[in-house]
């Protein structure tokens, strides 16, 4: 289970005022992690109509691949960043090929290509399973952020402020991208009419393929510097695809905004009802998708209903 | 006698002397597994393969009637009573899982049934006051009906046979009745389904009942054969095998389920025994089927001794003038 270690937990005991902002902290936290992963899951679901189920497992693999880099391979020791901008393009790339050379061998044939991206999660995560066998690995949290701001009641540790910080930057750029540029300009076409976009001369194949690294990339990213946080281990992917599915059922698929609403509430909900329903905290999680589902199956900010 | 007659018979003369061919009690338990796996796998069909709606989170509904009924016998109640509700329960949340993901048809389905199956899967994994958590709920002894003992690998396999013989029955009786016609109608063309005046979402709605079923009626086979149930029986996993069981022997036909399971349960008792790595092979599998042979083993194989059939009916025929 992907928890916030070490502030959770009181069960039954009443919540002290400082625990509450806490809680706070550690919910936006989540949430922007959250966010990094299900943004590129939203955006290709609403380009390819796929719901990519190795998203989960390209969260693990950056986990995985950063925490070797900050660790140290061949005695040689990443930093931090640098680690994590590897372990993404490295996902990237392992994203780029996955969709070139088999979800595109299968065109147009949906479940074919989720029955595939299944296939290919569960011989990732045996992948990981042999590589790095199944205890956890904790990574150290980048060095220089090991301290506290502190702003009157609020302590708010520098490592999960940045970890805010940069889900909103990358908000931010993503939307710049879609919004301000061709290339954005291309996918959101891609997304409202697939076809109509092709008989305008748009290449929506090669979108596939940017996106689709694009979701992988920041997938990847997400899992490495969330990893002092969860730390890497078997079933991760398990954990997190749930989550992009909940989050993205929330938001409305293709929607950036949604991706960004439906991040910030789970990541609240599932942080406070560990807090006080510990044994249903998964099982929380639930009800806004219920109700969604029931009162507006498109999702806050969608425009179709899946 | 027609060769479908003929390969019935043999199938049913195979099947009833299970344990007096195979070379020993594991092997009598190995086909228990695959029988009511193909259980499973014939109920989760009458979605896939009749309705065309895929589930990802069946293993979830296996679970959940799973665990109703070793929680009842857990608690002391009697089998009779654990068997009731276990089937209740299994077919009330197959019922909520309709409502929800009925919404939606094609890949909406899909991500709303994997959600709420993941969401199955961690309630039997957090709720540990219930489900015992990781370590799961044991259960000692198996129902003995009429005072027949099913202690035995031999018994216990001739029950899950007749078991298995109705569920066949009932899904082609299903098959062949109006609201079988109706369910693949709304597969291939729900509007006009709908401009016909058929209720599309309740033609939906009772198939995926009749699917819940047969899910809890597997389930509760599983928990006595296992006497074990654990949250690793509802992850996504489970509900991927099950479905690679439906679509590698053929989704949409009565045998295929049968044949897929035999497939998958063979093939994961064997290799579990020789590598580690199964889930690997799992999703090689998976990857394979879809692309080489994207109809499953039945209808594949068929096509293809029909091809290999004509070809040789055609040879002498060209060979002539």
């Amino acid at each position: 289970m992907p928890a916030a270690r070490g502030v959770t937990n009181e069960r039954g005991k009443p919540i002290a005022m400082s625990s509450w902002l806490l809680l706070t902290v550690n919910s936006v936290t989540f949430g922007g992690l959250l966010f990094l992963l299900s943004a590129g899951f939203s955006l290709i679901f609403g380009l390819m109509r796929i719901p990519n189920l190795t998203h989960g497992s390209l969260f693990m693999l950056g986990a995985y691949i950063g925490a070797t880099f900050v660790g140290g391979m061949l005695g040689v020791r990443f930093n931090f960043w640098l680690a994590a901008l590897f372990a993404a393009l490295l996902v990237a790339a392992f994203g780029a090929v996955l969709e070139r050379f088999l979800l595109r061998q299968l065109p147009g044939q949906q479940l074919a290509q989720v029955l595939v991206t299944l296939g290919v999660s569960f011989i990732a995560a045996d992948f990981c399973l042999m590589v790095w066998g199944g205890d956890p690995i904790n990574v150290a949290s980048p060095k220089g952020l090991s301290g506290f701001l502190r702003a009157g009641p609020l302590v708010v540790p520098y490592y999960r402020l940045t970890i805010i910080v940069i889900a909103v930057i990358v908000a931010i750029a993503l939307w710049l991208l879609l919004d301000r540029t061709r290339l954005g300009a291309m996918i959101r076409a891609g997304v409202d009419d697939p076809d109509m976009a092709r008989v305008v001369g748009i290449r929506v194949s090669r979108l596939f393929t940017i996106v689709f690294a694009l979701g992988a990339g920041l997938a990847a990213f997400a899992g490495i510097i969330g990893g002092p946080m969860l730390s890497a281990y078997p079933g991760l992917d398990q954990d997190m695809l749930p989550l992009a599915l909940v989050v993205v059922i929330l938001g409305g698929t293709g929607s950036l905004l949604g991706s960004f609403v439906g991040s910030i509430i789970i990541g609240f909900i599932y942080n406070f009802g560990q807090a006080m329903l510990p044994e249903l905290a998964y099982f929380v999680l639930f009800l806004p998708m219920l109700l969604v589902l029931l009162l507006r199956p498109q999702g806050l900010f969608g425009r179709h209903v899946p | 006698m027609n060769p479908r007659a003929i390969a019935l018979t043999v199938a049913a003369v195979l099947l009833l002397s299970v344990p007096y061919w195979v070379p020993g009690v594991y092997y009598v338990n190995v086909a228990s597994q695959i029988l009511f796996f193909a259980i499973f796998a014939l109920g989760l069909n009458v979605l896939v393969g009749y309705g065309g709606l895929v589930s990802l989170g069946h293993a979830g509904l296996f679970g959940v009637a799973a665990y109703a009924a070793g929680y009842m016998l857990h608690l002391g109640y009697g089998h009779p009573l654990s068997i009731i509700v276990a089937l209740v329960i299994g077919i009330a949340s197959m019922a909520m899982f309709a409502v929800l993901s009925l919404r939606s048809t094609g890949i909406g389905f899909i991500m709303i049934t994997l959600a709420l199956g993941q969401i199955l899967w961690g309630l039997a994994y957090r709720w540990i006051s219930v489900t015992g958590g990781d370590n799961g709920i044991t259960l000692h002894g198996r129902p003995a009906p009429f005072g027949f003992e099913l202690d035995t690998a031999n018994s216990f396999y001739y029950m899950t046979l007749v078991i298995f013989a109705i569920t066949i029955i009932a899904v082609a009786i299903f098959v062949r009745s109006p609201l079988g016609a109706a369910l693949m109608g709304t597969r291939d063309q729900p509007r006009r389904m709908n401009a016909l005046g058929y209720y599309v979402w309740a033609i939906r709605f009772w198939a995926c009942l009749f699917s819940g079923l047969l899910t809890a009626v597997s389930a509760i086979l599983f928990v006595y054969y296992n006497q074990f149930i654990s949250p690793q029986t509802l992850a996504l996993t489970s509900s991927a095998e099950v479905l690679l069981m439906v679509i590698s022997g053929g989704a949409g036909t009565l045998f295929g389920p049968i044949v897929g399971a035999a497939l998958v349960v063979v093939v994961k008792n064997v290799v579990s025994g020789y590598i580690e790595r199964w889930n690997m092979l799992l999703g090689a599998i998976f990857v394979a089927i879809v692309i080489l042979m994207p109809e499953g083993l039945v209808p594949g194989s068929m096509r293809l001794w029909r091809l290999l059939w004509r070809r040789r009916a055609k040879a002498p025929a060209e060979a002539k003038p």
